[in-house]
């Protein structure tokens, strides 16, 4: 396949693909946390787009339902979470740079390349335009991953794990036109309720151990001496 | 369909109202009485299961398979509710936990409940991850319920680790759906376990491995098998002890559960190829690492809950290792070990949290002398420990037994490293309890009140499993046998 | 070898010569003209030039000859690459030595001897920009190259008119490689040029000289080549950028109807790309020099996602 044949719609939903694996290498080195969260709600918003492109592409109106929700939940609201927690955790200027960035842009890059190596035999012929994709999000999904791994800060691990959430979605999306009605509904109220408890924690981890800076959470080791 | 609905509904009811309830004397007792119903609801479901063959409508599915996990679930909620309700006001008392805590912790266990049966009972695999990613959630503010910066920092890395694997389970889902996609012709029946299972030598092999592989890693954290399994010592150690009892007796089961429903879809679906069994050698694989490596660990552990989560995550590879073997003789043990297991472990935990009472610490260097202090608890430690460790006549015995007949009938070279390992298992557990139960008690120790009826009501039940199972129970998972791999052991 | 083509392709050397000027005396009225002033007239880098011209060129008496010789191989360096990209008229002869690599090659000679004059006086300020100029371009190549890369493996070749022609014959496509690869040229372009934000074109602080510093020696006739070649490089990245990217509009005969709606579009998008240079300019702030390899491994980053889009999005297999 090559690109020229592909309607223009179906060409924008690729472009749009690659903008989304953008916005989570953005993410992965982004120091300024506020900065990294509006990143995020762009990611969302940019997933939610994909997802009506498909649907228009596809004629799939249950799909116009799970681009609204995407949209209201990862765009809008969970970024308005994050925000005023870290308002009230005054996080608001908080800089924490990666200290190997190098390294973990360039093991994300291998990610990118791993997932597509991976998902390949997979979707040779078997989908229409949106097969590529596949490889992009879960290379998405392991970026985020990769977010979690590296950044030592509460608010940016939690971030990792959203971005992962809309790189699952993504797939959904690209591989099977969206999942039943039910389990999307199901997986957003997960997701809502794992924002809320997020938020929750924050508080008690900052309460035990003064920051949120997760490296210093370190007191249950297996080679610990007397502990509790 | 009703007997269902009550299972179901019973604990969703619960939770509701014991999150608006406020006295927390009362709460001790509705919990007690949810449970109860939950668990008269499960039994009828069962009866109905045994009649009819198969419960399902309305996206559930009970059968043989999940039915006694059911049973089991509610069962051992019940006990361990029973347990927890004077244990609880004692913690409160102490000051452990607040008032608030105390509501957010019976409304939390009530849900807990809903989301394993939830995910014990569905048809949907959608719903199934939603069910256990909703039982993540709903203890992981349970096992920071203490506010030690160890509760909290345990807390957190159950929910990130957790999180994470169920995440890449979500991406196994999707990928299995996909498959789906091509085979069954309604695209919302596409993750209908049920139209899978008969459709499943229609799933295209390579997409179903690859799923397979993230379906295990991510349900596996859950499982608890190395090396995903870092959450799970902190988890059930930092927890209050009712927690560290269901955590480790039930959800470790549910997500075990849920990833022998996708094997039995993998292997219908790798069944023409050259390379059928891999799913199987995948479970065997993870399954004995897990077995070694937390069989080794066992000995460095200084902390006595620490030190039986081990023993859980052991467990639970030898169980993930069976599944694996196959064939009707390792299955049938599986199945009798997820149970027995099960009853055990919930005791030994209900145990170790009276032990921990009375020494007023969880360091295994610091408890001391417990036969002498307080018998009952002291004995039912001690036999507890020979129960998990395999000791004839208790139910564990049993069940490895038919393990390593199967292992020495299909994998011979493979006998000699599980009994290497049990008896390392062995040796850790009781290397540590030998003081704790016979060592001279420290001045001032003092027995306290300590309900043993859940301690002593599992552990009689797991020494007549190992004595005489009785003939409804083996026909039971004989038909369970029957429907993972296709043959009968009985 | 007929007259028409060549004499299109001289005509198109000497309007990158022409034209370089007002390219950047557009961008500095647009400067002023952002910040409320009116500033110097659209011609003035003319009149700079040709003040310098005439005037007389002092040279110190530690340079060597390489010293005299430098302004004159940078400026036939850089105007003999620019001559090779197509500004109005994509078939030109000289397309067959329009090959991307070999328009790196030839400006990676021009900055060779160019910070090689600059340390040959024996000044603390040559040495300096010359240092920090080779960070800059160390850095700033392989993202270029990666760039093109991703542009080549489209069109199936290295040679600018094929890229050109490829995508004038593909119609309006949206591809992501070539989104990212825009971005990450533009970045490089901005930094192999001597903008804000990597290099300021109008200091002579020494916290933040990074070209000028390596002009600071010359005088006259020198220093009008020196900064004639620097106008005559932005032109070319501009009207690489614009031509790539944009090619609509570019002739594609060598009738002279065919020029003149060449050179009117090509201005048409210099004014506009000038202009988005302005406004960036004035929006931005220079980066500390040890910011620079941050904001190249942004345009590497970019070009390699172009490059893997290519491959994971747009080629089946």
């Amino acid at each position: 396949m090559s690109l020229t044949p592909l309607p223009l719609l179906q060409q924008l939903v690729l472009v749009l693909a690659a903008i989304v694996l953008l916005t989570s290498f953005v993410l992965l080195a982004q120091a300024r946390l506020v900065s990294a969260i509006h990143v995020f709600a762009w990611q969302g918003a940019l997933v939610a787009a994909v997802t009506t492109l498909v649907a228009a592409a596809g004629a799939s109106p249950h799909l116009y339902f799970s681009a609204l929700l995407t949209l209201v939940l990862k765009a809008l609201l969970i970024p308005w979470m994050l925000h005023r927690l870290a308002r009230r955790l005054e996080l608001d200027r908080h800089v924490e740079t990666l200290r190997w960035p190098t390294l973990v842009i360039m093991a994300a890059v291998a990610l990118v390349i791993f997932s597509y190596w991976l998902v390949l035999p997979m979707v040779q012929e078997r989908l229409a335009f949106t097969r590529n994709i596949v490889a992009v999000s879960l290379a998405v999904v392991l970026i985020g991953l990769l977010m979690m791994v590296f950044r030592q800060q509460a608010v940016a691990q939690v971030l990792g794990f959203m971005s992962m959430e809309n790189g699952l979605f993504l797939a959904a999306v690209s591989a099977t036109a969206g999942m039943p009605l039910v389990v999307e509904l199901g997986v957003a109220f997960d997701v809502l309720v794992a924002m809320v408890l997020f938020g929750v924690f924050f508080f008690q981890i900052r309460e035990s151990i003064e920051s949120l800076d997760v490296d210093r959470l370190n007191r249950l080791k297996e080679t610990a001496e007397e502990g509790e | 369909m009703t007997a269902l609905l009550l299972t179901l509904l019973a604990p969703v009811a619960g939770a509701i109202v014991l999150a608006l309830l406020r006295s927390l004397a009362l709460a001790g007792w509705v919990n007690l009485a949810v449970s109860a119903t939950s668990l008269a609801g499960a039994a009828w479901l069962a009866w109905s299961v045994a009649l009819t063959g198969k419960v399902a409508g309305l996206g559930f599915r009970v059968d043989a398979f999940n039915v006694y996990l059911v049973v089991l679930t509610a069962f051992v909620g019940l006990t361990t509710a029973i347990f927890s309700r004077p244990y609880m006001r004692h913690v409160c008392a102490q000051g452990l936990t607040t008032e608030a805590g105390m509501r957010v912790y019976h409304a939390m266990y009530q849900a807990f409940m809903f989301t394993m049966l939830l995910a014990l009972t569905t048809d949907n695999l959608g719903v199934l991850w939603v069910a256990v990613e909703g039982a993540t959630l709903a203890t992981v503010l349970l096992v920071s319920l203490y506010r030690t910066p160890e509760a909290v920092e345990a807390a957190w890395k159950y929910f990130i680790l957790c999180g994470v694997g169920i995440a890449l389970a979500l991406f196994g889902t999707v990928l299995t759906y996909f498959a789906a996609q091509h085979v069954v012709a309604d695209p919302a029946a596409g993750l209908t376990w049920s139209a899978l299972y008969r459709q499943a030598g229609g799933l295209e092999p390579v997409v179903m491995s690859l799923a397979f592989v993230f379906l295990l890693v991510g349900y596996g954290t859950k499982v608890g098998l190395v090396p995903m399994h870092q959450w799970l010592p902190d988890a059930h150690s930092e927890g209050p002890t009712p927690m560290s009892a269901v955590l480790s007796g039930l959800l470790l089961n549910v997500a075990l559960y849920a990833v022998v429903r996708l094997k039995m879809l993998v292997d219908g679906s790798l069944a023409g190829t050259p390379n059928p069994h891999l799913a199987g050698y995948l479970l065997m694989g993870f399954g004995l690492i897990s077995f070694l490596v937390a069989g080794l660990f066992l000995h460095r552990q200084r902390d006595i809950k620490r030190m039986f989560s081990y023993s859980s995550i052991e467990h639970m590879g030898l169980m993930t290792f069976a599944f694996g073997l196959g064939g009707p003789l390792a299955t049938f043990g599986a199945l009798l070990h997820m149970l027995v297991h099960s009853l055990t472990k919930s005791a030994i935990f209900i145990t170790a949290g009276h032990a921990a009472h009375i020494a007023g610490t969880q360091s295994i260097d610091r408890i001391r002398g417990l036969i002498r202090t307080q018998p009952a608890v002291g004995w039912s430690l001690l036999l507890g420990v020979a129960a998990i460790a395999g000791f004839p006549p208790f139910g564990v015995f049993t069940s490895e037994f038919l393990l390593l007949t199967a292992t020495m009938k299909t994998q011979p070279w493979l006998t000699p490293v599980l009994l290497s390992g049990l008896a390392v298992a062995f040796a850790g557990l009781f290397r540590h309890l030998h003081p704790m139960v016979y060592g001279s008690a420290p001045e001032g120790q003092a027995p306290v009140q300590a309900n043993m009826v859940p301690i002593a009501v599992h552990l009689g039940l797991v020494l007549w499993l190992g004595l005489a199972i009785p003939g409804y129970l083996a026909h039971w998972l004989d038909r369970a046998t029957e429907l993972i791999t296709g043959s009968h052991l009985l | 070898m007929t007259a028409a083509p060549w004499g299109a392709a001289l005509l198109q050397a000497l309007l990158y010569a022409a034209l370089a000027p007002l390219l950047v005396g557009w961008v500095c009225k647009v400067k002023a003209l952002l910040q409320n002033r009116r500033g110097a007239p659209v011609l003035q880098p003319y009149r700079d030039l040709y003040k310098l011209l005439v005037k007389e060129a002092r040279v110190a008496h530690t340079a060597s000859p390489l010293f005299r010789a430098a302004p004159y191989i940078v400026f036939v360096a850089t105007w003999l690459a620019a001559a090779t990209v197509p500004l109005v008229a994509v078939d030109l002869p000289t397309a067959a030595i329009a090959d991307i690599i070999a328009l790196v090659g030839l400006l990676a000679l021009a900055r060779f001897f160019l910070a090689l004059a600059a340390m040959d006086v024996g000044t603390a300020f040559g040495g300096m920009g010359a240092s920090r100029e080779m960070l800059i371009s160390a850095l700033a190549e392989p993202a270029m190259l990666m760039a093109v890369f991703t542009l080549a493996m489209t069109a199936h070749s290295t040679n600018l008119a094929s890229v050109i022609d490829h995508q004038l014959a593909g119609g309006i496509v949206l591809r992501p490689s070539f989104l990212f690869a825009l971005g990450g040229l533009v970045l490089v372009a901005v930094a192999e040029t001597g903008r804000i934000p990597v290099d300021n074109p109008a200091t002579h602080l020494e916290l933040t000289m990074i070209h000028e510093a390596m002009l600071l020696e010359y005088s006259g006739r020198h220093l009008a080549l020196m900064e004639w070649a620097a106008q005559i490089k932005l032109l070319l990245y501009g009207a690489l950028i614009s031509n790539i990217f944009f090619p609509w509009g570019i002739g594609r005969s060598f009738a002279p109807a065919g020029l003149a709606l060449g050179l009117a579009a090509v201005m048409l998008k210099l004014l506009m790309l000038g202009a988005a240079l302005a406004v960036a300019e004035t929006v931005l702030a220079k980066m500390r020099l040890f910011r620079a390899p941050a904001f190249l491994n942004l345009a590497l980053l970019l070009a390699l996602l172009g490059l893997l889009s290519h491959v994971i999005l747009e080629v089946g297999t």
